[in-house]
């Protein structure tokens, strides 16, 4: 039965993924922000409703306004929002997989099984990103 | 393999956190949830975008738009977001952790009426208004 080694003192890449955690969070906010307002600047207070302003905030993809009463879609689809997208797509995947990282290692233990999940879900990251910056850019 | 707890599972289930037991139960819950399902959104969204119409993506996708589905999503989305930074802030100020418990209704203060007016709006739309 092995346990995990209590966690070091001072700057290493667990407390790097700590603090990525709270300012990827931080940034998701700004990001949301962002959405919401480009979203109200657009028209949103007469064209859509709440949760759909709330969908559009959390993930600014123009397939997110299909629903509404928004009738020019290209205006939300421009490089500004695709850069936005990406950028939510590559921040949320990141704090989401380091997230599930951290429960399965409050059950999981054994250096070489860390380092291989480690592994795992840095390609799983890759792969998303490029998966959900590919639907972005394409429609 | 896993770490060695002197707690069963019919002990674990009596402990009785309260609050801060609860948001960090449903932190992780609405965690993984998003995990899981936005990544078969995003996968679905990619697979319905291949000359091989993929009709697994379409099913997918189906489910995830679903009205249920949504507001159980946006409950993940809004709990985990609003919890979160909570969490940053106690983080980042850890001497108002003496205040845990009522930022924590705080916090609920917050979700409850955001949430439940998002979620009264997509059941009166999914019921066809």
């Amino acid at each position: 039965m092995s346990t995990r080694p209590a966690p070091k003192i001072g700057l290493h890449f667990d407390y790097f993924m700590w603090l990525f955690t709270r300012l990827s969070a931080l940034a998701m906010y700004a990001l949301a922000i962002v959405g919401a307002i480009g979203a109200l600047w657009m028209g949103a207070r007469t064209s859509m409703q709440l949760p759909d302003l709330m969908r559009w905030a959390f993930m600014p993809e123009s397939t997110h306004v299909r629903s509404t009463n928004v009738t020019d879609l290209l205006a939300w689809r421009t490089l500004f929002w695709q850069i936005m997208g990406s950028l939510v797509v590559m921040l949320a995947s990141a704090h989401g997989l380091h997230g599930v990282l951290s429960i399965l290692e409050d059950y999981l233990s054994g250096p070489r099984l860390r380092r291989a999940l480690r592994l795992l879900v840095l390609v799983v990251w890759i792969a998303i990103c490029a998966i959900g910056i590919y639907v972005i850019l394409t429609f | 393999m896993g770490l060695k707890r002197n707690v069963g599972l019919l002990e674990g289930l009596r402990y009785q956190g309260k609050g801060p037991m609860l948001t960090f139960i449903l932190h992780r819950i609405s965690g993984l949830s998003m995990v899981t399902f936005i990544g078969l959104h995003i996968l679905a969204s990619f697979l319905m975008k291949q000359a091989f119409s993929s009709t697994a993506g379409i099913y997918i996708n189906q489910i995830y738009e679903n009205w249920i589905f949504q507001v159980y999503i946006f409950f993940c989305v809004l709990f985990h977001s609003i919890n979160g930074l909570r969490i940053v802030i106690l983080d980042f100020w850890p001497k108002l952790i003496e205040h845990q418990r009522e930022a924590i209704w705080l916090e609920w203060c917050i979700f409850l009426p955001l949430f439940g007016l998002a979620a009264y709006l997509l059941v009166l739309n999914g019921l066809g208004a």
